[in-house]
């Protein structure tokens, strides 16, 4: 009871500071602390994550691509309970058969049979900090976390909730003592998942890192950008720009 | 002689239109082709400060230069003066043809795909694409935002990738050095300099 009361008061703290604050206005509240924590992570990015990206990545194409799949088949447990909040039962239903199908037939997730069969043909992950969204709770300040990179409030409540119950991969593995799973097994995931997300973009960040003049602005406003075309479940950027930007410009 | 003068004009007025039409460039088409040079220069067998050079050519002549500077400023293109307005803007192409030719320049031989376009208005047509996945990437959805004020002369002045637009990023770290200069646009001019002589 106290636990949930928390976490009410929490999303009630959210909604309330949404009210506050300026839309289209990046919320750099904290940052110097930011830049510092970017620095701790690209130095530890140098260190440890790009060199076993960049191994990870010769390994055989089948391989990468099974486990691509197995992460993507684990993150429905997020997703379905998300789709569930936003009010699309459709999806939800969708994802719950792709995670049977893909599970049993497709052996613990390793084959996409739904895609295959056509059951899912554009899996789109959700996660709590986009279920917040959804609501119309605002981003709030922008973070960067240790390790796990940028963030924001909201996006680190919805983390928070996903620690506090609100998934079931991380319940069956850390939070309850089964005797199938370990906690090594959910920590394994997550960095597996880390290393697969850097191993397809390392050109596109060298690339981006060698012509950005600052570099974790220009993480920063791509991070606050996806996350908005995440949450709308759009492609476009058109519905999220305001075309009169462009309005009244000298060109060429 | 009202009916002969009638059908000569409607003859000259359909015959006017029928050549405007003619030399109307359509954003697809424009993409596509800008894309197949892009990519002929890639694939030659040049030096990279050569392709560099072609590729900056090309840039000269498809891309909204000035319009993307402008942009980039946001707010503070209203608050500075002419003079710094001219400073700004050959710091940038040099800045933005730097940039675009270096980035392209990694890529060896890119297959881009033109899907669809949506004309948004009279000014801005939206030409969506992809990028071919190969080994080492997966597929990416590039748009560009076509400027088509002039539809003989359509320029690019924005892409957005996977939904991420290049020119509103570019906006936000300009916005961020001002910003943590005191507000101070001489130090992005410092910053845009650093990096063309870098």
């Amino acid at each position: 009871m106290k636990k949930s009361l928390g976490i009410l008061s929490v999303v009630l703290f959210l909604f309330s500071y949404s009210n506050n604050s300026k839309a289209e206005e990046v919320k750099d509240c904290f940052e110097g602390l930011n830049r510092a924590t970017f620095a701790l992570n690209q130095g530890l990015d140098k260190v440890i994550f790009e060199p076993i990206s960049k191994g990870y990545r010769k390994l055989p194409i089948p391989i990468r691509t099974g486990t691509s799949n197995v992460l993507s088949n684990l993150s429905n447990l997020i997703t379905i309970p998300n789709n569930v909040l936003q009010g699309d039962l459709k999806s939800a239903g969708l994802n719950t058969a792709r995670l049977a199908v893909n599970t049993t037939i497709g052996i613990f997730g390793i084959f996409d049979v739904a895609q295959q069969l056509g059951l899912v043909k554009d899996y789109k992950k959700e996660d709590y900090g986009q279920t917040l969204g959804k609501w119309g709770v605002d981003e709030g300040c922008y973070l960067v976390l240790p390790i796990l990179g940028p963030s924001t409030v909201r996006d680190s409540f919805g983390t928070l909730a996903s620690i506090l119950g609100g998934d079931p991969w991380y319940n069956i593995t850390v939070k309850n003592d089964t005797r199938y799973f370990k906690d090594s097994d959910y920590y394994v995931s997550k960095g597996t998942d880390g290393i697969n997300f850097r191993s397809k973009n390392i050109d596109s960040f060298d690339n981006l890192e060698k012509n950005s003049m600052d570099f974790y602005a220009s993480v920063r406003s791509l991070y606050i950008q996806d996350r908005k075309q995440k949450i709308l479940n759009s492609n476009k950027i058109v519905e999220t720009q305001d075309d009169s930007d462009w309005d009244d410009l000298q060109s060429n | 002689m009202i009916k002969k003068n009638k059908s000569f004009i409607i003859s000259l007025v359909f015959c006017l239109c029928l050549t405007s039409l003619s030399k109307a460039i359509e954003p697809d088409v424009f993409v596509q082709s800008t894309v197949n040079r892009a990519s002929q220069t890639l694939s030659k067998d040049i030096s990279k400060k050569e392709k560099m050079l072609e590729l900056q050519k090309l840039a000269r002549e498809t891309v909204d230069i000035k319009g993307i500077g402008f942009y980039t400023l946001g707010k503070f293109r209203k608050e500075i003066s002419d003079e710094q307005k001219n400073k700004y803007s050959k710091l940038f192409e040099s800045y933005f043809l730097k940039s675009f030719s270096s980035r392209l320049s990694e890529y060896s031989n890119p297959k881009i795909d033109v899907i669809s376009k949506d004309k948004k208005n009279e000014k801005y047509t939206i030409v969506s694409s992809i990028l071919v996945a190969t080994k080492d990437r997966p597929e990416v959805k590039i748009d560009w935002r076509i400027y088509t004020k002039d539809p003989e002369k359509p320029l690019i002045r924005d892409l957005i990738i996977e939904g991420l637009s290049l020119a509103r990023t570019q906006k936000e770290e300009f916005a961020s050095i001002i910003k943590s200069n005191d507000n101070n646009i001489e130090a992005l001019f410092e910053s845009l300099k650093k990096f063309i002589d870098e």
